[in-house]
């Protein structure tokens, strides 16, 4: 490329070629690739340079920017929090570090692409490409060097050695198989039981306390666990996925189902918290309705009817749990859940 | 022989340090040669083409931050009591995985920003890929030879959404303790072998104490290595097949017409990568992703409303959403099909698409190499295909919101689920007519063009007072780029008696393929392209209208 | 300390001890002065009442019936307490337009707060129920803000969210935002259980439980908190994430993938 600026006259000519028709036999040819034009960059010098400093100038920020990330990181408090608008409160050393990481980066990459786009070459070269598949003779000495692999083996002859070598080799995986059984224990029975048994107290998650028949009012939403279960327990995540319950109380005449009503104690039912379809503590009850809903997938129980299934993907309803009042007046379960809680599975029945 | 190696490399002794430095792994690597390959290999220019380098990019930027995590992050589910610096948590019970996750974002300084970088950034990636993958499937790229890159690029998207899966399930927040929860619903579904492998993979009851330390392994380890392997095989067969093109003057099946790449593609691609992290970067500077402390640490009995996986999970979540509660229950077994049909349509809503390459070249019986690319109108049946197929998607990522879509538009959150039900079905077959008939109305416009010239904007009076506007004819480059698509034959099923006039059995695959190549290519599935004798006869007659 | 010292001597300190004297001893008497007569009290008392009836009547008794006793537009309103009509009336959920959808809507209240005190005084008189809170029950001091943030992820996230940012209840019906809420009416809510919300009785809920929930929804959704990461993006979670991850973090890279493929201008004869 030329230093000096080109005159008027050495810009590149319309390309009268490739307006007409050229090809009168078939318009529709290919008519090869176009010719090159030049750029302002490629003629003018001081575009040229003008192209050179912006690229400069895009490195020069990066290099501040860096400068600017490390200031932030060494001066900025880490807790310090600062109101951006219209983002809001944030912290402002992620902000800082953020920006400046992203101007640092962004602009050595605006950089490049600018110089390769305005400064570089921009002839457009074709290169050839060839067929993958290989040439016929290729293809004959790579199978005639196979078959002569394959009989110099004898593996095809000496079927004996054949059929143990891919015995051996079928059965030695099963190690790592068997390797894997102590990731778990059996299922056995472990989804079917829960804390409940007879007698355990229903105790209030909010107060840890045992819950009485006149702390739970028509309308309202509780959350009971067994007596005995710790949030500090080194299973009480376990115990808790099976056991939570939520309990309401229902009008006795509202009470559809007359197992529901049986199991209740003068209308407060206890219900698994924990929702049949995958396992979601579903507990988002409207007083009104007696609908309880799912958040995670949108199952729908009815609490006034067995807590049946009325929309969502849930099969089966809500296992509920059955109680009464001890003497001292508590309530408390009569019994673990009849059936398994939570989702379904296979061997549940 | 060695007295001309020793004068060879005295001769090459006084060169320059950096040619020393390539002689000396040249003898040991055989740079040479490679370079010889690839040094000024020809990528082309179009912004689609840059679309698998920001995933690319986007992978590496994860594997960095998350090296980084790695220093801070401990994958332990023990019981510790929170004492950092975030105030609402101050004495909150939570496995030390969550803690360790509040500590990398308030105490680690740019703790945070790694994180959300690494966030921000597997989003971008799976949503890039997802794009790259439809820009190669409407394109037609995936043609022979690259079915089997195609099937790679298929594979990280799969586990790129499985990485994600486990990655974002590592801090044990309530949020992703739930989807956990909702996995662990899922795999008990599986007939027969649901509890054991939900047995095994929790190390006992959900949620146990183990499944944090397993997912770390399977997130760092596991699956980013197969990506890796993937990745790099990937970029092989890029570089070995050279890139596709679109069609155009001097562009053929046979050439590839571009920049080098060096140095012009070395500062575009180099540079992109830049560009990438520097908006990664700024992005999480910016907004915020996955606060786990405004979700609190996981218990299985505490659940938050708008409960829904990271983007690429949402398909699945549509799925479950969707699906009405069938549950069948025999000889003591249960089989849970609310749970287990969207878990088997998952699994073939997204095979079809990986496998869709076969089936076209199955119904072309097409063997020949492609290297030019299709414009989407020009393979109607296709386009409309993908379109369906991307629409049925997009219907079940609405399913997997259907909660934040009832709050903010006011709707009823069991409409907009019957609408899911609903749409799922009729809106592919809907976006198929559509598409097939969309893609038809533009070859016919292309054809009109080509035959008639472009409109000019150009209103003239004819002498009996009619208006008529004036076309332009077009140049030989626009007739050849209008032009240069193949069009396809449907196939016929042959002759039903061979030679000996004995009748033959037609199979019913034969049959099939006739009438799916039918479809393709018959009257209703493409317009005939301009023939060169169609545009002689307009053109030579009498102007053009 | 050292601030207080220096301006001891500003010219104006001395107008300021005496306006503090004086607001002092006025307040003092007012604890300290011997109470009303009690038949006074009463008076007053049965006046509020009156004069809530009469509000009643004109704005409530459609629906609810002449004597708060409910009608097939509107439940019985014996018992429900002065903190359920605090709450319907000042958040200007009650009265509601006679064609309401799924659910009342939160909007601009019509009522002043005497008004509202006398209406709840009225409604309160039909049957004993929950009284208004005071600030001391639902004030700041004495929170626990952690025990609140488990107490609200376990009662009341989910249907209002993580961070009380709101959610979808079945056909149409919704658990609104709790952004910008009175935390006095945050207290009555819990306590009764406005439409389709359970109540959370202090049986159940107890009042330190309710204040503690009340100060960590102050620390998370409030125009003070901080989100530390940047844009909350609503607080909604993956899906307004992802969202933003499509337009602007994919979208951007786009754009700017268009300038890197775009071709250079070409030089032109002019």
């Amino acid at each position: 490329m030329s230093s000096q600026d080109i005159p008027e006259e050495n810009l590149p000519a319309e390309q009268d070629a490739h307006v007409a028709v050229a090809d009168e036999k078939d318009p529709f040819a290919d008519p090869g690739l176009p010719p090159h034009e030049h750029r302002i960059q490629d003629i003018d010098e001081r575009a040229a340079k003008r192209s050179e400093r912006t690229v400069a100038l895009l490195f020069t920020v990066s290099m501040l920017a860096t400068i600017g990330f490390i200031a932030s990181f060494v001066a900025i408090p880490h807790d310090k929090s600062i109101f951006v608008f219209p983002i809001g409160h944030i912290n402002a050393m992620n902000f800082a570090l953020g920006l400046t990481l992203g101007a640092a980066l962004f602009c050595i990459g605006a950089g490049a692409v600018h110089w390769a786009r305005t400064l570089m070459s921009d002839h457009e070269v074709a290169d050839e490409r060839h067929p993958i598949a290989a040439e016929p003779e290729v293809r004959a000495k790579v199978m005639a060097d196979f078959k002569q692999g394959a009989k110099e083996s004898a593996l095809g002859r000496r079927k004996l050695i054949r059929n143990t070598m891919f015995g051996a080799l079928a059965l030695f995986p099963l190690s790592g198989v068997v390797l894997l059984r102590d990731l778990g224990p059996l299922p056995e029975t472990k989804l079917r039981h829960t804390l409940w048994r007879k007698g355990a107290l229903l105790v209030n998650m909010n107060t840890n306390e045992p819950l009485r028949p006149s702390d739970v009012a028509v309308g309202s939403l509780t959350f009971a666990k067994p007596e005995g279960l710790e949030e500090h327990d080194h299973d009480f995540q376990n115990e808790i996925a099976k056991a939570a319950l939520m309990i309401v109380r229902i009008q006795p005449d509202d009470i559809k189902d007359k197992r529901e009503l049986e199991w209740s104690h003068e209308g407060i039912v206890a219900y698994s918290k924990i929702c049949t379809h995958v396992g979601c503590p579903i507990s988002l009850y409207e007083q009104q309705t007696h609908h309880v809903l799912c958040p995670c997938h949108q199952s729908t129980f009815d609490l006034s009817d067995g807590a049946r299934v009325i929309f969502g993907p849930a099969g089966h309803a809500l296992p509920q749990l059955r109680i009464g009042v001890n003497d001292e007046g508590y309530l408390q379960a009569l019994g673990d859940f009849e059936e398994p809680v939570g989702p379904a599975f296979w061997e549940r029945g | 022989m060695s007295t001309t190696e020793t004068t060879e490399s005295r001769s090459r002794g006084k060169a320059p340090a950096g040619e020393r430095v390539a002689d000396w792994a040249d003898g040991r690597l055989g740079i040479y040669s490679l370079a010889k390959a690839n040094m000024r290999k020809i990528f082309p220019d179009h912004w689609s083409f840059m679309l698998g380098e920001v995933c690319l990019y986007s992978f590496i930027i994860i594997i960095l931050t998350g090296v980084y995590l790695t220093l801070f992050f401990h994958p332990s589910m023990n019981e510790v009591e929170y004492h950092g610096s975030y105030v609402p948590l101050q004495g909150t019970l939570m496995s030390e995985a969550f803690s360790s996750t509040l500590h990398i974002s308030f105490d680690v300084r740019g703790g945070l920003l790694v994180r959300q970088i690494h966030h921000w950034a597997a989003i971008i990636f799976l949503a890039g890929m997802f794009v790259h993958m439809m820009r190669v499937f409407f394109t037609g790229a995936f043609r022979k030879p690259r079915e089997i890159n195609w099937l790679f690029g298929f594979l990280l998207f799969v586990l790129g959404m499985f990485t994600g899966f486990t990655g974002y399930s590592l801090p044990d927040d309530l949020l992703s303790g739930t989807g956990v929860r909702f996995t662990q619903g899922a795999i008990l579904s599986v007939p027969i072998v649901g509890t054991y492998i939900s047995m095994f993979l929790f190390g006992g009851e959900f949620p146990g104490v183990d499944f944090v330390a397993r997912f770390y392994s399977i997130h760092i380890l596991l699956l980013p290595g197969i990506m890796l392997g993937l990745v790099v095989g990937h970029l092989i067969l890029v570089f070995y097949h050279k890139h596709t093109q679109f069609a155009g003057p001097g562009k053929t099946n046979n050439n590839v017409v571009g920049m080098p790449l060096l140095p012009v593609y070395m500062a575009k691609a180099g540079g992109f990568f830049f560009l990438v992290f520097g908006v990664i970067a700024a992005l999480a500077g910016i907004a915020s992703v996955n606060p786990i402390w405004a979700m609190g640490p996981y218990r299985p009995d505490h659940v938050s409303t708008g409960a829904q996986p990271d983007w690429y999970m949402g398909f699945a979540e549509g799925l479950v959403r969707a699906m009405p509660g069938w549950e069948i229950n025999f000889w003591g077994h249960t089989l849970v099909l609310g749970v287990f049909v969207p878990l088997v349509l998952f699994g073939l809503f997204l095979g079809v698409i990986a496998l869709y390459p076969f089936i076209e070249s199955w119904v072309t019986g097409d063997k020949r190499e492609h290297h030019l690319l299709d414009r989407p109108r020009n393979a109607p049946t296709r386009t409309a295909f993908g379109v369906a197929w991307v629409t049925g998607y997009m219907i079940m990522l609405i399913g997997g919101g259907n909660d934040i879509i009832a709050t903010h538009f006011h709707l009823s959150i069991n409409a907009v689920t019957w609408f899911v039900r609903i749409g799922f079905f009729a809106g592919p077959v809907l976006a198929f007519v559509i598409t097939k008939r969309i893609c038809l109305g533009l070859q016919r416009r292309d054809k009109d063009k080509v035959l008639h010239g472009r409109e000019s904007g150009i209103i003239k009076r004819l002498p009996h007072g009619e208006f008529i506007e004036v076309h332009e004819p077009l140049s030989q480059d626009a007739l050849h780029t209008l032009t240069a698509h193949e069009q396809y034959k449907p196939a016929e099923i042959g002759p039903t008696v061979d030679e000996n006039g004995v009748e033959r059995k037609v199979k019913g695959s034969e049959k099939l393929r006739a009438k799916l190549s039918k479809s393709y290519f018959g009257e209703e599935g493409q317009i005939p392209k301009p023939t060169v004798e169609e545009y002689k006869e307009i053109t030579s007659g009498h102007g053009h209208h | 300390m050292k601030k207080l010292s220096a301006r001891r001597r500003h010219p104006l300190a001395a107008v300021v001890v005496l306006l503090l004297a004086l607001a002092c001893t006025g307040g003092l008497y007012a604890v300290f002065a011997p109470a009303d007569k009690a038949q006074a009290e009463e008076t007053a008392q049965s006046l509020t009442i009156e004069e809530g009836k009469k509000l009643y009547a004109v704005g409530c008794a459609s629906c609810h019936g002449t004597g708060g006793q409910g009608t097939t537009d509107g439940p019985s309103l014996v018992g429900v307490g002065a903190a359920a009509v605090d709450f319907q009336v000042s958040t200007g959920r009650m009265p509601a337009a006679t064609s309401q959808g799924a659910q009342v809507p939160r909007k601009k209240n019509i009522y002043s707060q005497a008004q509202i005190d006398q209406l709840a005084a009225y409604i309160a008189s039909l049957g004993a129920g929950p009284s208004v809170p005071t600030e001391e029950q639902y004030g700041p001091e004495g929170a626990d803000i952690a025990k609140g943030g488990e107490l609200f992820r376990n009662n009341c996230a989910q249907c209002h969210n993580f961070t009380g940012k709101g959610g979808a209840l079945t056909h149409g019906k919704y658990a609104p935002t709790l952004e910008g809420v009175d935390p006095k009416h945050i207290y009555e809510a819990m306590q009764t259980g406005p439409q389709n919300m359970p109540s959370f009785p202090d049986t159940t809920l107890s009042e330190q439980n309710k204040k503690d929930i009340i100060a960590y929804l102050n620390a998370v959704n409030s125009d003070e908190t901080v989100n530390p990461g940047g844009l909350e993006l609503g607080g909604l979670g993956p899906v307004s994430e992802g969202l933003f991850g499509w337009i602007f973090g994919l979208g951007g890279l786009i754009a700017i993938a268009v300038w890197v493929a775009a071709r250079t201008a070409k030089a032109k004869k002019s």
